[in-house]
């Protein structure tokens, strides 16, 4: 039997034959398990949703209650039988609630791991290697370049630099999901107190994370913020916030932004970034191989990212690799590493 | 060394003029004598390493990484030193010694023979971080990029004290590193450097772009127009002052390039400085900038291209008249000297550029817009529009905004499609940001006609390069072609300065400066321009008038040759 029976690339995305499902589609489908609720992952519109508790709950935060025909929460380590394949979630690592699905029919495991990272992070459970057949990775950083440095030595240059300049605010541009609330979580583990002040895409999804137990301390909406409040302050906004009107209202800010992408320096230059901080919620070179090797798989398929050079050292390594050509995906991170988005209208818009 | 690392580490990442001059003058401060005179000497771009070739570094990286992971990595990054920093394998925690000063990578680099340098190199690199290690090859590599020009290091050092950036200027062709004399007077505890060239340089004075809303605050009984030349601005400088004549020619940043222009050079027989145009002459008629450049970047100046190319200047300006330093007269009272000198120079070589001629904004229009009516005449097609210069203007170094404007004639335009795309280097590095777009011809197929890099917005350039990822038919290396039929496609309406005959391009023709000047989602590729409509422009070379230029928000500098 070939993987293949089991799990295909399609336009929509990863589908499973034998069990007629989807795996983080792009577009609406019948039946759909969702790793994680970042839009490109998490989309509205699906017949029904198989995802984690949180996942859920994030998704029904961002797109209303209704947003699939029908919902089933798994947790992580209990399989669920789909048609006769068998689905179970496990810690991705990513964000809070993020999964991997482990995917079983006639003695054949897949695993889609979406998006994963093994390093620490108080936000969320951590990632599990999941013994399997074929394990399905991303490669977002997926070069020797991306080596990223420990979270609190970065969180350290934010600290220093609010010690040094108390007069000015400091804005931190983040990913409304996940890298938000981390950041926060890293401050507080830091010892940083004070009032994080929060632009309105993360208010609620800041809330949630408190809700769940991970304590974001004092965190207000920054439009609530007197000018005198801010100075010496961190305002954490979407990445794209940064260079738009909104933040006008900050008189002269250091701007920051968390990413993995601030390891290039051309990247950080070109959206204005005065400090870098290198915090991605995704794996780097040595995790992603170390990653690999974990599960023991002997064939890899590589999703979206880098996937050149990842095929290129797993077939050093000796296992079967190949690119999946999944178009669609790291959408969230690239618009995080550019200040201004496409207009909706463009053209750009509709995928080729 | 890690001083001056974080140093560069922080000025890359710092957009502000003030905050750059502050960092580095704060680095000056702190650091002591020679370290901080090697790091004026790198800002400046005083230093050559000539032996440490991007080569050499590509072969200590070969010997340590993967060859495909590098060719990938090194693409990613777009930028060698960059990649090899963040690539470079750490040795063990313990075996990493102390980090080397700057000085001593200097004095090492100097003295050491061609064959110690890899290993040289490499024991520095293992005793570095990661941002040493960038700030280290940048050095080496000579592109530091980080923003920073030698007039704004320069101006950090003023705010050490009471000097003034001009002052310092007008010093600085006399000294060497690591200038410790300049920190000196410059803190207030040693007298000025005396300056030894006899023929020294000046800080040229450089104009703003006019806008179409500047003209409303301005009076034309305030300003003299002269045509604005297309060649090389240039500063000549001969002193006979004793003995020997002494002859120099300058280009706009101070760079000493008489040895290009051994025939100009001679002819010149004057004593001061002049300010001028430096352009290809045949039979009294300018030559085209292509031609110009002909004469450009040659190894070796042979007596067949000096008879080929003949050198001369057109003066606009005299900042030295003798001995007498006239930067403080205003334009008119330096023009009326100008004329004068150039009226008993009898070398040849050198003429005066004329003024133009006009009453009101109106009138001058008209002059740019047919420089040839206008008393251009034959030479109409060199000019790249005109200049205004206040009749009361002092000569003034840098680009003070007021005194000078340069109106520059309106750029041709054609809408053409883009064919291939490819990732950016430095700042652009990971967008695809050099567009490969063609016309059609005759044959209703699409033929390359240039590339360009820039004149699109961060907002467009996101737009684009999300484009050729989603519309990408093929790959070759860091190159993709995109979906480029009639129906299917992306227009580009490009701007540029003028078109030549080319071999080097299938389509027979090269572009001048072009760059992108809008993004034409609405328009089909098959109603794209087509080559006989380019075919023409080679011999018309007025622009027609109308096509007008559309303000960009970042617009770019022609490079170098540009005033």
């Amino acid at each position: 039997m070939r993987p293949e029976d089991l799990l295909i690339s399609t336009p929509q995305g990863l589908y499973s034959p034998a069990g007629d499902f989807h795996v983080d589609p792009t577009r609406p489908v019948a039946r759909a398990v969702i790793t994680h609720g970042h839009s490109d992952h998490a989309r509205a519109g699906h017949g029904a949703v198989l995802a984690t508790a949180e996942t859920l709950d994030i998704m029904a935060i961002r797109y209303g209650a209704d947003f699939a025909g029908t919902r089933q929460a798994a947790p992580f380590g209990t399989r669920v039988e789909v048609n006769g394949v068998g689905i179970t979630l496990h810690p991705a690592g990513h964000i809070l609630g993020s999964a991997q699905v482990a995917i079983d029919w006639r003695g054949l495991r897949i695993v889609a791991s979406g998006d994963y990272k093994p390093g620490a992070d108080p936000t969320c459970a951590p990632f599990e290697p999941v013994r399997c057949d074929v394990f399905i990775s991303e490669a977002t950083f997926g070069l020797p370049v991306f080596r990223h440095p420990e979270p609190a030595q970065e969180i350290a240059k934010l600290t220093d630099s609010l010690a040094l300049f108390p007069e000015r605010a400091h804005l931190v541009g983040a990913y409304p999901l996940g890298k938000a609330q981390r950041v926060i979580a890293l401050l507080r583990a830091a010892g940083h107190d004070r009032t994080i002040w929060l632009h309105g895409a993360m208010e609620k999804l800041t809330a949630y994370y408190d809700s769940r137990g991970i304590g974001m301390g004092d965190v207000r909406p920054a439009r609530d913020a007197a000018a005198v409040e801010l100075a010496g302050s961190v305002v954490i906004c979407p990445p794209g916030a940064m260079s738009d009107v909104w933040s006008r209202r900050f008189p002269d800010p250091v701007t920051a932004f968390a990413s993995g992408w601030m390891r290039i320096r051309a990247r950080a230059r070109q959206n204005g970034v005065e400090l870098p901080l290198i915090l991605s919620d995704h794996a780097d070179w040595d995790d992603l191989q170390a990653s690999i090797l974990a599960t023991g798989c002997s064939e890899l398929w590589v999703t979206h990212g880098q996937e050149d050079a990842l095929v290129h050292w797993a077939l050093l390594a000796g296992l079967r690799a190949r690119p999946l050509h999944l178009v669609g995906y790291g959408e969230e991170e690239a618009e995080a590493a550019a200040p201004e988005t496409a207009p909706a209208a463009a053209p750009t818009d509709t995928p080729a | 060394m890690n001083r001056f690392a974080a140093l560069l580490d922080r000025l890359a990442y710092e957009p502000r003029r003030n905050g750059k001059i502050r960092l580095i003058a704060d680095y000056f401060r702190h650091a002591p004598d020679p370290e901080r005179g090697w790091a004026l000497a790198a800002l400046t771009g005083a230093l050559s390493f000539r032996n440490a070739k991007p080569g050499m570094i590509r072969q200590l990286i070969a010997a340590r990484t993967d060859p495909v992971l590098f060719a990938l990595s090194y693409d990613y990054v777009g930028d060698l030193s960059e990649t090899v920093a963040l690539m470079w394998p750490a040795p063990a925690a313990a075996a990493v010694a102390e980090p080397p000063t700057l000085a001593a990578v200097i004095d090492a680099f100097a003295t050491l023979g061609r064959g110690e340098l890899p290993e040289l190199l490499a024991g520095l690199l293992d005793r570095l971080d990661e941002t040493g290690r960038w700030a280290l090859l940048k050095l080496i590599t000579g592109s530091l990029r980080i923003g920073v020009s030698a007039r704004l290091a320069k101006t950090a050092v003023a705010t050490l004290g009471e000097v003034t950036a001009d002052e310092i200027e007008l010093v600085w062709p006399g000294l060497v590193p690591p200038y410790e004399a300049l920190f000196a007077w410059a803190e207030g505890r040693g007298p000025r450097p005396e300056t030894e060239n006899p023929a020294p340089f000046r800080p040229v004075m450089l104009a703003h772009a006019i806008e179409p809303e500047d003209f409303a605050g301005l009076d034309p009984a305030d300003f003299r127009a002269e045509w604005k030349w297309d060649g090389i601005r240039v500063q000549a400088v001969r002193s006979a002052g004793g003995g020997e004549a002494v002859i120099r020619l300058y280009s706009r940043t101070g760079e000493d390039i008489s040895g290009a222009f051994p025939d100009l050079a001679e002819a010149l027989d004057f004593e001061g400085a002049v300010d001028g145009e430096l352009l290809v002459l045949r039979e009294g008629r300018v030559q085209s900038f292509n031609v110009l450049q002909q004469r450009l970047n040659r190894k070796s100046v042979t007596a067949r291209l000096m008879a080929e190319f003949p050198a001369h200047i057109r003066a606009y300006d005299l900042l030295v008249d003798g001995t007498q330093d006239l930067r403080s007269l205003p334009f008119a009272a330096r023009r009326e000297r100008l004329e004068r000198l150039a009226a008993r120079h009898r070398g040849g070589r050198m003429d005066l550029s004329p003024l133009v001629g006009f009453a009101s904004w109106d009138e001058l229009a008209a002059a740019r817009r047919d420089p040839a009516g206008h008393g251009a005449g034959a030479d109409a097609e060199a000019v790249e529009g005109v200049m205004l210069k206040r009749a009361d203007s002092l000569y003034l170094p840098g680009r003070p905004k007021g005194p000078w404007w340069k109106w520059k004639r309106d750029p041709h335009t054609v809408d053409a499609v883009l064919m291939y795309a490819q990732r950016g280097h430095g700042k652009r590095s990971s967008f695809y940001s050099d567009y490969t777009f063609g016309v059609w011809n005759a044959a209703g197929e699409l033929v390359p006609v240039g590339k360009a890099y820039f004149g699109f917005t961060d907002a467009e350039l996101a737009q684009i390069d999300r484009f050729v990822r989603r519309n990408t038919v093929n790959r070759f290396g860091p190159v993709r072609e995109v979906t480029h039929t009639a129906t299917e496609g992306l227009v580009l309406e490009v701007a540029f300065e003028g078109l030549a005959r080319s071999t080097r391009h299938r389509s027979g023709l090269a572009m001048r400066f072009p760059r992108i000047a809008r993004l034409r989602w609405d328009k089909p590729p098959g109603e794209a321009d087509r080559l006989e409509a380019l075919e023409r422009l080679v011999a018309e070379p007025a622009p027609s008038p109308g096509r007008g230029q559309r303000a960009r928000s970042s617009p770019q500098q022609e490079p170098e040759h540009d005033g």
